[in-house]
């Protein structure tokens, strides 16, 4: 089918164009990693009252609420190259052919997934050296919700390129949706420490459930009923924004 | 019946400055036929609505009013085939730093729907075509602003298309590489292809196109062949340089000579007159702006250019505006 022949053009052409300058992938790994040897040893007191007796206990609450927050903001940010391929002609000289609009989107999401998949492996290596463990059918669940919430956060965010084209503007926004989604996600610190009023609007948070699912996962609980909850309302979520996106590179973009 | 028939085609932008939405017609109502396998060149100063027509007809941007065929698809229900039939080429180009032309021939061959092999082919030829098969595998950042210029053109016609649409194409390009630049559009004519251009350059509109329509203010002034347009101004113009002190009083004086048809005043202290003979006015001009006790600085005698067809039709100059 040709979103799926497109799609692939598309994802092979940013794939083979970030392994150029991979940097960008190194960069954007860099402040979790600081966070996992700086911040994380002090957390143990801190979620001592959650059960963490140990280093590797307090890792495992800590790290998946950590992987969450960079497919997060990873995908967030993933508009700003858009930005730069939209005044630079590219996604024009796209739209005069027939390629599919569809594919335009989800060829690039799909390259920010594989970029997520990559940061995430070396954090949870690093993580591992520092204690952590998790079995692999656990690992592998849990790379299903961070893709998806690379694919929905990445459109969101091509979305929004595609609609306020100005990169000051867009760094606003985005730092503004940003920084209280992950606080809000309980990705710092479980949110189950939150006072009430703050708890009570993690329940409508997808994310929320994402990170809870993912510590459910590296705590050795697959069957918690938080994973399958994640996945379908991120399932959802991606459903609808890529829909919205999608329909963004449709449209006249200058 | 032309290749591209437009009627009547308008776009309103609408831009909102404090708490006031101002509305701009940028095209306000453009009828144009162009013939097969012609060069028709679009000339209007910035802001004349050149690019915006472009855009509309290339499918870019919905028309709000109007109608156009190409290639004998119709433009607003039949978008998927006009775009097979066109090519378009923005005015600062499409190629990607860190790709190489290579790879971008065969993007864009690929995303026109064309097969792995037959994009290749395609490619190697297209390459060959434009000289640039010995940077081939280097990457466009590399390249000279002329050697990229080439690849927006070689991906605007990797699929072969009937009309290829080119948005000032030599604007920022030195002299010599706007001479190649001419050579290649005149090559795509000899190809078979149909040029669409816009340009704010009267010498690519002069020399270069079959036929010219003259675009100010979202309007077409003028359509026609440069020689045509220019024959309708008979005559020549001459222009004197008086001096700014003695504009005024030289017009008076000149106002009246039977051997003109127009005075009209220029800045920089100088006049510019339409005569029907630059060889027996300019004596004449001479004598009479002598005998009214006028020096005259400097005379120059040119036929007229599709400057001076633009401002016979706008009233401003081409150059100044």
């Amino acid at each position: 089918m040709k979103v799926f022949r497109d799609t692939w053009l598309i994802f092979h052409r940013n794939l083979r164009l970030m392994l150029r300058s991979p940097l960008w992938v190194v960069l954007g790994v860099s402040q979790p990693v600081v966070f996992l040897l700086l911040f994380a040893p002090l957390l143990k007191p801190a979620l001592a009252s959650m059960g963490a007796n140990s280093q590797a206990q307090a890792y495992r609450i800590y790290v998946p609420g950590m992987l969450v927050a960079l497919a997060l903001a990873g995908g967030l940010y993933a508009g700003f190259d858009l930005l730069r391929e939209l005044a630079a002609g590219i996604v024009e000289r796209a739209r005069v052919t027939p390629v599919s609009r569809l594919a335009l989107l989800l060829g690039r999401a799909l390259r920010d997934v594989v970029v997520l998949i990559v940061q995430a492996a070396i954090i949870i290596v690093l993580s591992l050296l520092f204690g952590l463990t998790v079995s692999v059918p656990a690992l592998l669940i849990g790379y299903g919700i961070l893709a998806l919430i690379t694919l929905t956060s990445a459109s969101f965010s091509y979305g929004v390129a595609l609609k306020i084209k100005n990169p000051a503007v867009m760094g606003q926004l985005v730092n503004n949706v940003a920084q209280p989604l992950m606080l809000l996600s309980g990705t710092l610190l479980p949110i189950a420490l939150a006072p009430l009023w703050l708890r009570d609007t993690a329940n409508g948070n997808p994310f929320n459930w994402a990170v809870t699912g993912m510590r459910a996962l590296f705590t050795g609980h697959p069957g918690d009923p938080s994973i399958w909850k994640a996945f379908a309302m991120l399932g959802a979520l991606a459903v609808v924004t890529i829909a919205w996106s999608g329909r963004k590179f449709a449209k006249s973009v200058r | 019946m032309g290749i591209i028939e437009v009627k009547g085609l308008s776009k309103t932008y609408e831009t909102r400055a404090k708490r006031k939405t101002t509305k701009v017609d940028a095209v306000a109502g453009v009828d144009l036929e162009v013939a097969e396998g012609e060069i028709f060149g679009f000339l209007g100063p910035n802001g004349a609505g050149k690019t915006s027509t472009l855009r509309m007809l290339a499918t870019l941007i919905p028309p709000d009013a109007g109608e156009a065929t190409i290639a004998g698809a119709n433009l607003r229900t039949q978008q998927a085939k006009v775009r097979e039939a066109i090519g378009y080429i923005s005015q600062g180009g499409a190629t990607t730093d860190d790709a190489t032309a290579r790879e971008e021939l065969i993007l864009q061959a690929r995303m026109h729907g064309i097969g792995k092999a037959e994009a290749q082919r395609r490619t190697v030829a297209a390459l060959e075509a434009f000289d640039l098969t010995e940077y081939a595998d280097r990457q466009c950042k590399t390249y000279s602003g002329g050697q990229r210029r080439r690849v927006d053109i070689a991906m605007g016609i990797i699929h072969q298309p009937k009309i290829v649409f080119l948005d000032e194409p030599t604007t920022g390009l030195d002299p010599q590489s706007r001479a190649h630049m001419w050579d290649e559009v005149r090559r795509l004519r000899t190809e078979g292809m149909t040029v669409f251009l816009t340009t704010h350059y009267l010498e690519e509109a002069d020399q270069l196109c079959d036929r010219v329509a003259i675009i100010d203010g979202g309007v077409i002034v003028a359509e026609g062949t440069p020689d045509a347009l220019k024959r309708e101004i008979s005559g020549d113009i001459v222009t004197v340089g008086v001096g700014e002190d003695y504009t005024e009083k030289a017009a008076e004086v000149l106002k009246g000579q039977d051997y003109l048809s127009e005075v009209e005043i220029r800045d920089g202290g100088r006049l510019r007159l339409a005569v029907e003979a630059g060889e027996t006015a300019v004596p004449r001009v001479m004598r009479t702006l002598d005998d009214a006790g006028i020096a005259l600085a400097t005379v120059e005698v040119h036929r007229p250019t599709l400057d001076d067809v633009f401002l016979t039709k706008t009233g401003r100059s081409l150059r100044e505006s």
